[in-house]
């Protein structure tokens, strides 16, 4: 399944930057993910929560309904260990915030223009994601 | 206009995510496994979503946004301690579990209860983020 898989990301990783490239190009904005939440969380993006809820709402609902048409069944794999759940979501919240963006800020936003911090922070963020998964994969043997 | 301008940007980025495997904690943890049996999937969804924005970054230049006012200014170039602080504390969670904010919330409606889970912890990480910040502030 590996040979089709990239082919799949690379559709996928298409269609993700044309959401972007609408949020830039039509509403003027950077298509962050942990920005537009955080915004509602804390109180800082309250002028536009609409705007924030309705991309939010179409982030949830857009990919269920997908699911559901096309019949299949998605697995998210996600650890039963919910103590790691618990941890690996405030460190997520906690460190995008703390760093002002994510895989889609920092990442696809950043890196396509070229900002500096956004290079930066994907490659500190990547690095301490490989840090991890050898720690784990050390300790417990697989994950 | 805009409202629906966000729901366009959002369900595309949502079934984007779901179409490249990136709602699959696997696939994401098999990136960064770059030690063990390393999966490329990520970066090729990093590198398809780079090139629709890099056109749509140069299309910025001389315009407006569709709706009015302005296109974000030019990147920061000031690096400060938040940045890569920040990046290390997400990078560890990403690692520990394999999802991040967009993901988390593209397989809320898949992802069961331990998706759910992730979402408050997550929301309660971004509640508690502004004290940090003004912590590192001041260290």
């Amino acid at each position: 399944m590996i040979e089709m898989d990239w082919i799949w990301g690379l559709i996928g990783g298409l269609t993700i930057g044309c959401g972007g490239a609408v949020y830039l190009l039509g509403n003027g904005r950077i298509m962050g993910a942990s920005g537009i939440i955080g915004g509602l969380v804390d109180g800082s993006g309250r002028h536009e929560w609409l705007d924030r809820v309705a991309f939010l709402a179409a982030l949830i609902i857009a990919p269920a309904l997908v699911v559901y048409a096309s019949d299949s069944v998605a697995q998210t794999n996600l650890t039963s260990n919910i103590f790691m759940v618990v941890l690996a979501g405030f460190l997520v919240g906690l460190g995008t915030r703390i760093g002002n963006g994510c895989t889609s800020g920092h990442g696809v936003c950043g890196i396509s223009r070229l900002s500096p911090r956004g290079i930066v922070a994907t490659l500190v963020y990547i690095a301490a994601g490989a840090l991890v998964v050898v720690v784990l994969r050390a300790i417990l043997g697989g994950l | 206009m805009r409202h629906l301008l966000s729901l366009i940007s959002g369900a595309l980025f949502g079934i984007g995510l779901y179409l490249s495997g990136m709602t699959n904690t696997d696939k994401v943890q098999g990136f960064l496994d770059f030690f063990g049996n390393w999966d490329p999937t990520l970066a090729f969804v990093m590198g398809g979503a780079i090139l629709p924005m890099a056109a749509a970054w140069a299309l910025t230049h001389g315009r407006k946004p569709l709706i009015g006012g302005n296109f974000p200014e030019r990147p920061e170039t000031k690096f400060d301690r938040k940045l890569v602080v920040g990046a290390i504390l997400f990078g560890m969670g990403w690692g520990l579990v394999g999802l991040c904010p967009g993901p988390a919330l593209a397989s809320l409606g898949f992802g069961g209860i331990g998706g759910l889970v992730f979402l408050a912890a997550m929301l309660a990480g971004m509640l508690v983020a502004p004290k940090a910040r003004q912590m590192l502030d001041r260290a």
